[in-house]
């Protein structure tokens, strides 16, 4: 109910200012995700991002999608990923690390390419002139009727899925004694 | 429903984050940027599939999000249990230094 | 009692894949008891059957059950039908009953083998494999019967493998025959051709219509399974496979290649008679072979010192005689002779292999002598089977099987003075040998010591045999000796009778005339071997005698005349060949594949960011392309 009305002010509001606030926030934050040095930082400024496309899948009228990718995506991933990073202890020396490994020599070559593709992609993207469309709104019991509708292999499909991945993770995650690769035991002979 | 956003604005911006996601991926050494970059590159996916939902009025978008956000968190902790086993066993988490698996 | 036939091969296959499956586990005592049991089952119920289809005989004059369909393809369905005439009532009484005699008999001669369950396993599928080929409706499930038991052959004749030569012989026998099988299969190709069927009454039914007498695709189609029947049974071009199959064990000896298989080719042309009538020609090719074989195979044996190989050669020969028999037309006299020689051949092979055993496997003869007095019981039985392979007139079951076919080669309408007088010769001939390795043997001063004695499980299968041997022969006696035709009658059910030349007489002259032969070669023998020995070494000095003594004892050279004429232009041709010419298409197309994957694996390079680079060069690609058009 209440997402409802959420929904109903902000089309009542000047829709697009706010998309493209929210999408040079996206931009932005994603842009410092891929040039910090910190891990921590790296992944406090995804989840920036990540809560600023949230914004962006309310305003496109997917207010059930929006509430996922902050319970599950900003919530229960990113806390895997400090989790992890907390493990490792990764800290101010991974960070001069990074900065030691990020060195314009390396990087302006994946720049170069991957600016000529999204120059590709934009240009394909702009080039169809489709018709203006509204952008309507899809209620999440359209959603739920879809998901268990003509989707329940694929939900079936997920499900096995996950499992294999908790057993994946609980088999690869054991604390076993260390056991060098064939390859590594001659370099270090400990 | 006045000014709506337009739906090239939000594909283009599905791009950007895309190209953005890859560009992480081939710049970073450590691997937990690279799952990262991953991570970024799977929203604009699912980004690009909402806003197609949304265009037609149809639910597939947002079920097919939904698929993308469940496989994501399946290659997460699957990526992140193997991150943590790399670390134990290298001492590094430098891409570069894992080049075993040669032809 | 003719739904409990599917019983009587079922025994030895249970037997068979019990003990192939679970010998390993099993018991010494329990093996035997599966083994020999099985069998002896089978023989039982063979007697059961046999004895109610005598009494009353049944309607159309055999017992057939079909199990099941085997396939079926169009018109062409084969069943799984077992048919029981007189015909495979004689023979399968004596698979089984000399199988099971031979079997017990197995259990205290291979009591020291360390495959026991193998030998056993092995024998029961002979078994079962013999019975199904004589059992069988139809040529197909007839073939099935006679590839089993080639097989088996190879099996038991290779069964102590560790020494090469053994699994030499084997790979020889299994080689040699297959010419005659693949001859054989082509002939069942000509039959269903012509007939559309394999079932055996009908084509026999359906031939005299069909064709008429001297058709060539007539003799075609015999001279084919005629092929077939010379291969399994050792005859002449295809003889060579038998004498190194003495390699195997004395009681496989006994079973498979003097008792049944062996007389598989005698079995087949007996059975499809109506073809080989059609042909006068084959027929006089099938008198002719006979005639030849046993001629060749009398002289070697004549030659033999290896006790095995002498008897080797007289089964060939002997079979020679059954073909001579089935060419003159005297069907009955052929499968009479199987039936005794079975009996006395059995007999001999295993008292033999007692003896050898005895002597710690010493297979040459001028190494024995002297067991007359230690080993009574098989001196006597050995006597009597000897008596019965040199047809002694009158006491011995031989004479009156033997005596049969002299006759009808001088006067059966096919029969001419020529094949009588090489019967003639063959009679003395198989006299001498006997004789020899009779003397050789038992008489004489003992060269090797006993090493130990055979048992009652070896010395009863021998006086049941011996039993047969002397007396199963009185139940076919000639027209001058009280004509009892027990035998002749029961087959003429299946088999057309004789047909004589007319105006014949004097059979009581042609029985004296070969009662003297006989007892020639036996004096002869007795002469030359025991009571001056100075005469053969005086013989021995004469150049041409001895190299003919080498023409016969390698049994007239036809291996050597094979070597060259077959194996080595085949072996030349494979080392031109070695290379293989074909092959090098294949091998280019896999030298190219490894080629182009070695390229290729340089892009494996082990860096991740290579790889999404790849990705996004591609992307980058696809989406040019796309723009482009």
């Amino acid at each position: 109910m209440k997402i409802h009305q959420l929904t109903y002010i902000a089309y009542c509001l000047k829709m697009d200012i706010f998309f493209y606030i929210t999408a040079f926030v996206t931009l932005f934050s994603t842009i410092m995700v891929i040039t910090r040095h910190n891990p921590v930082h790296a992944l406090l400024y995804l989840v920036i991002s990540l809560l600023s496309l949230s914004v962006i899948f309310f305003l496109l009228g997917a207010p059930f999608v929006a509430l996922l990718e902050i319970i599950i995506y900003a919530g229960a991933i990113m806390v895997l990923f400090i989790f992890v990073i907390m493990l490792l202890n990764l800290g101010k020396e991974t960070a001069a690390q990074e900065k030691a490994w990020l060195k314009p020599k390396i990087w302006i070559g994946p720049v170069i390419l991957s600016t000529i593709l999204l120059a590709e992609l934009v240009y394909l993207i702009t080039m169809a002139q489709p018709p203006s469309y509204t952008l309507q709104t899809v209620d999440s019991k359209a959603v739920a009727i879809s998901l268990f509708g003509p989707y329940l292999i694929g939900v079936e499909l997920a499900a096995m899925l996950l499992m294999a991945g908790v057993v994946g993770t609980a088999h690869i995650g054991q604390q076993k004694k260390t056991v060098l690769h064939r390859f590594l035991k001659e370099e270090e002979p400990s | 429903m006045n000014a709506p956003i337009s739906i090239e604005m939000v594909m283009l911006l599905a791009g950007i984050l895309f190209i953005l996601g890859i560009a992480g991926v081939i710049i970073r050494k450590n691997i937990i940027f690279m799952l990262l970059s991953v991570e970024i590159m799977l929203n604009a996916a699912g980004l690009a599939f909402v806003a197609a939902g949304s265009r037609w009025a149809q639910p597939d978008g947002q079920v097919m999000f939904i698929f993308i956000l469940t496989m994501a968190a399946a290659e997460v902790s699957v990526g992140l249990a193997l991150i943590l086993r790399i670390y134990h066993q290298h001492k590094s988490l430098d891409i570069d230094k894992l080049k075993e698996m040669k032809g | 009692m003719d739904y409990l036939l599917w019983l009587i091969p079922a025994f030895p296959l249970v037997g068979f894949i019990v003990l192939a499956l679970l010998g390993k586990h099993l018991s010494r005592f329990w093996i035997a008891i599966i083994g020999a049991g099985s069998v002896s089952l089978s023989a039982i119920l063979t007697f059961v059957i046999g004895f109610s289809f005598l009494s009353s005989t049944p309607t159309g004059g055999h017992y057939s059950q079909t199990l099941w369909t085997w396939l079926e393809v169009a018109a062409f369905n084969p069943k799984i039908t077992l048919y029981l005439d007189a015909l495979s009532l004689v023979f399968v009484f004596v698979i089984t009953f000399i199988g099971a005699l031979i079997h017990i008999y197995s259990v205290a001669f291979m009591a020291a083998d360390k495959d026991y369950a193998r030998f056993f396993a092995c024998m029961n599928l002979f078994v079962f494999s013999m019975l199904l080929l004589v059992l069988a409706d139809n040529l197909l499930l007839l073939y099935l019967g006679w590839e089993g038991v080639g097989l088996c052959s190879y099996l038991l004749i290779g069964f102590w493998y560790e020494n090469p030569t053994n699994g030499y012989a084997a790979r020889k026998a299994f080689i040699i025959t297959r010419l005659g099988d693949t001859a054989m299969a082509i002939g069942l190709f000509v039959i269903f051709y012509q007939f559309g069927t394999l079932v055996i009454p009908d084509i026999l039914a359906l031939a005299p219509s069909t064709w008429h007498e001297g058709a060539t695709i007539a003799t075609v189609a015999a001279l084919l399974l005629l092929a077939g029947g010379i291969g399994k049974s050792a005859q002449l071009p295809l003889q060579t496979w038998l004498p190194d199959a003495m390699a195997g064990p004395s009681p496989v000896s006994a079973l498979i290649h003097a008792a049944t298989m062996v007389t598989a080719g005698v079995y087949l042309i007996a059975r499809m008679h109506v073809i080989f009538q059609l042909s006068p020609i084959v027929q006089m090719i099938v008198a002719g072979i006979g005639a030849a074989t046993l001629l060749i195979a009398g002289f070697s044996a004549l030659t033999q010192y290896d006790i095995k190989r002498v008897l080797a050669y007289s089964t060939i020969s002997q079979i020679g005689y059954m073909f001579l028999a089935l060419g003159l037309g005297a069907w009955t006299a052929a499968i009479f002779h199987f039936m005794i020689h079975a009996f006395f051949k059995a007999l001999l092979f295993l008292a033999a292999g007692a003896v050898i055993e005895a002597l710690n496997h010493e297979h040459n003869m001028f190494k024995m002598g002297g067991l007359k007095n230690k080993l009574p019981v098989i001196f006597w039985t050995f006597l009597i089977g000897s008596a019965s392979l040199a047809a002694l007139p009158i006491i011995s079951a031989g004479f009156y099987s033997k005596d049969q076919i002299l006759w009808y080669a001088w006067a059966s309408e096919h029969g001419s003075p020529i094949l009588w007088l090489i019967a003639l010769l063959g009679a003395f001939i198989t006299a001498a040998y006997t004789t020899r390795m009779m003397v050789l043997t038992f008489w004489g001063d003992a060269k090797t010591s006993v090493g130990h004695y055979p048992g009652k499980l070896m010395t009863i299968p021998l006086i049941v045999l011996a039993f047969f041997s002397l007396f199963a022969g009185f139940i076919e006696l000639p027209h001058n000796f009280g004509q009892f035709t027990l035998f002749s009658n029961l087959l003429h059910q299946v088999l057309p009778e004789t047909v004589l030349k007319a105006g014949i007489h004097g059979e009581l002259l042609f029985q004296l005339l070969a009662l003297l032969v006989t007892f020639g070669g036996i004096y002869l023998a007795y002469i030359f071997w025991y009571k001056q020995p100075q005469r053969i070494e005086k013989l021995k000095r004469s150049a041409p005698l001895m190299s003919l003594y080498r023409f016969w004892f390698s049994g007239w050279g036809f291996d050597q005349v094979y070597q060259v004429l077959f194996v080595k232009p085949i072996v030349f041709i494979a080392n031109i060949n070695k290379n293989d010419v074909v092959d090098k298409l294949y091998q280019g197309i896999t030298t190219a594949t490894v080629h182009l994957y070695r390229l290729l694996s340089f892009t494996q390079s082990g860096s991740l960011r290579w790889y999404i680079i790849g990705l996004v060069i591609g992307a980058i690609l696809i989406l040019s392309i796309q723009l482009m058009l």
